[in-house]
């Protein structure tokens, strides 16, 4: 004879519910954004950029405040740090000390220190506003070539080919040389670095612009798509309110990956004189100055480093983050 | 195939003649628009103690108050047949790939270019060999030993590498090298490979080595991401049950098809390095073609300037030109579609 069975207790208890109760944290419905969001916070070196970068962002907004804090003003001269001899830097370190944290510039000891400060406002800035340009081009064209096809797609595809033909850094700094001073309302620095970021943004529009329009190329081939276009969508609403918002997650991570190139690129202009005019600090003009004192390592170490360490955070971050929104990577 | 070749050699005069056209609007259509004036643009060509008789003469004999659409004209004359300057005191003949004379100096453009070439092309081919071997060798290796230290170290530097700057690199490369160990030799030195081989390959080597690192890096990441990707597919399983050797099949099946995309980066990049590798050479002072644009901008020299542009251009067209031709020649698939 066997046990009754004791139901009794538990059946009362094994609601449907239940189960889902029980397994609800787990089975939430999870967005893209959600998953690539958790597998981003696994990944210790990706977080590790993200985290540089917005200490890096935090310091260029920052950045007066720092240097009145840690500093001296960006452009005054220190001559009593000089030795008059030489012009070199008196102390040892490229006169490193509390006062001057990462010491002086020889010549008219300007601090090195402030001065990198208020370069990393002026690299990111540029970095990120051009890379906003591409952005913003690359979609259209993108969208436009990837979703209408035909002509469209075909003159868009050549254009991008033109320009990926372009010797796209002579071709820059010939432009960058040209500038004005003055013109569009602006004048000086502040039209420069406009320009500059209309400049870097324009040339790398394509990278974008072919990521788009191979994304685009699939999504108007997806179910939701057809839905939406059986249910009488116009192009524009199926554009806007389908397409854009699938688009979010690829845009997002390869402007990630830009920043970092175009803040390669504007570090470049500035080296080669052609970027943001002296005196106003920037890394790359920094380095064009540092190639007159071979013998002051820390001189051409510190803007290099600068470079350095921002673009590999961006590019650690964009790293992970296209990892993160990968469907296969895992 | 000859179809195609036909097809891709319009195309690629197509796009010669849509650089040009963009080159020429930039440095003389956009500065009539910000204002500058065909005088101003003509004392150029005759300096400032000009009076403005002899200013307007000359912007009239070089045809500056012409439509823009007679002046390009003109500009692409010169350089597929040559152009003939009209100075009043005599014709001068300026022969076929005519890019004007220099604001500077006075002298025809082309020559200069020329004189400039090897220096450039010495620097890109070395460079070129290293980052190739260098970035593909690494990039298989860690693919095929994915996961383990030799696989992190790599493409952890290979990271910093795309992260740095060449005029960094070059210049803790000469400041360690040169300067402090006084193992090779300072910024400037160039000697033509004629002249003395084993000079020229001694006075290079740094400059190589510093521009192959960064290539490598960006080639190498590449390479391993492709690689993951063929060694997964199925006609790699085949080709390992049916025997062959693993080299064979990581050689001629695996890295045969990761390889596609990196000749084609490949094209691009030795084309527009042949143009000019500026960076580089204001870095190391070579006296190359990215150096002369340098120069030119400085200086304003507009036809210099152009010239150089359009030259580089010329590269990456026909370097890019090549690839595909090849590409063709490698995959049957391309030529047909």
């Amino acid at each position: 004879m066997t046990a009754p069975l004791d139901v009794s207790g538990s059946a009362s208890e094994a609601r449907p519910e239940s189960v889902l109760e029980g397994a609800g944290k787990a089975v939430q419905g999870r967005s893209l954004s959600r998953i690539a969001w958790m597998r981003l916070r696994r990944d210790k070196v990706a977080l590790a950029g993200g985290i540089t970068v917005i200490l890096l962002v935090l310091v260029a907004i920052f950045s007066s405040p720092i240097i009145s804090l840690l500093g001296h003003p960006p452009l005054e001269f220190h001559q009593d740090q000089i030795d008059q001899s030489t012009l070199l830097p008196k102390g040892d370190f490229g006169g490193m000390s509390s006062e001057y944290l990462l010491g002086v510039e020889p010549v008219n000891g300007r601090d090195i220190f402030s001065r990198i400060v208020a370069g990393a406002w002026i690299s990111l800035l540029i970095g990120i506003l051009a890379t906003l340009v591409s952005v913003v081009i690359g979609t259209v064209m993108g969208v436009i070539a990837g979703y209408f096809g035909g002509w469209a797609d075909q003159i868009i595809g050549r254009l991008m080919d033109v320009f990926l033909a372009f010797p796209l850094l002579v071709f820059a700094i010939a432009l960058a040389g040209v500038i004005p001073d003055k013109g569009f309302g602006l004048e000086g620095n502040g039209l420069r670095i406009a320009m500059l970021v209309f400049i870097i943004g324009f040339f790398s529009w394509p990278s974008i612009g072919r990521i788009v329009r191979g994304q685009t190329l699939s999504l108007r081939e997806r179910e939701f798509v057809d839905a939406a276009r059986s249910l009488g969508a116009r192009n524009g609403y199926i554009l806007f309110r389908e397409i854009l918002p699938n688009l979010m997650a690829p845009i997002l991570v390869y402007a990630t990956l830009l920043i970092p190139t175009n803040i390669l690129f504007e570090a470049a202009l500035s080296f080669l004189g052609v970027g943001i005019n002296p005196p106003t600090p920037t890394w790359g003009g920094m380095l064009s100055e540092a190639v007159r004192f071979y013998t002051l390592p820390h001189f051409v170490l510190f803007p290099g480093l600068a470079i350095f360490i921002t673009v590999l955070a961006f590019n650690l971050f964009g790293d992970g983050l296209r990892d993160a929104f990968d469907p296969r990577a895992h | 195939m000859l179809t195609y070749i036909i097809r891709r050699l319009i195309g690629a005069i197509a796009m010669l003649i849509v650089i040009s056209m963009v080159t020429f609007g930039i440095f003389f259509v956009v500065p009539q628009w910000a204002g500058s004036s065909p005088e101003a643009m003509a004392s150029r060509y005759v300096g400032r103690a000009a009076t403005p008789e002899t200013v307007h003469l000359v912007a009239q004999k070089l045809g500056f108050y012409d439509p823009v659409i007679v002046q390009y004209g003109r500009f692409a004359k010169g350089i597929v047949a040559g152009a003939e300057y009209d100075y009043g005191a005599g014709v001068e003949q300026c022969p076929a790939p005519c890019f004007g004379y220099s604001f500077i100096s006075g002298q025809p453009v082309w020559p200069d270019l020329l004189d400039r070439m090897p220096v450039t092309f010495s620097l890109a081919i070395g460079a070129a060999l290293l980052w190739v071997l260098g970035g593909v060798s690494v990039g298989v290796i860690s693919a095929l030993r994915r996961g383990t230290f030799f696989d992190r170290l790599s493409m952890g530097t290979a990271l910093a590498g795309v992260s740095l700057p060449i005029f960094f690199t070059g210049m803790l490369s000469l400041v360690v090298f040169s300067y402090g160990l006084g193992w090779t030799p300072p910024g400037g030195s160039w000697t033509d490979f004629t002249e003395n081989p084993a000079q020229w390959a001694f006075n290079l080597l740094l400059p190589w080595i510093t521009l192959a690192f960064l290539f490598a890096a960006t080639y190498a990441r590449l390479t391993r991401a492709g690689m993951l990707e063929t060694m997964g597919e199925d006609y790699v399983r085949t080709a390992r049950a049916k025997g062959l050797s693993e080299r064979d099949v990581v050689v001629k099946h695996g890295l045969r098809a990761a390889l596609t995309p990196i000749l084609t980066l490949f094209g691009i990049d030795f084309g527009l390095l042949i143009g000019g590798a500026v960076l580089t050479e204001t870095t190391y002072t070579l006296p190359g073609l990215g150096q002369f644009a340098i120069l030119a901008i400085r200086n304003q020299d507009l036809p210099q300037v152009m010239g150089v542009v359009l030259f580089a251009a010329c590269f990456v067209v026909v370097a890019s030109l090549i690839v595909d031709l090849l590409y063709a020649w490698v995959d049957p698939r391309v030529r047909l579609s």
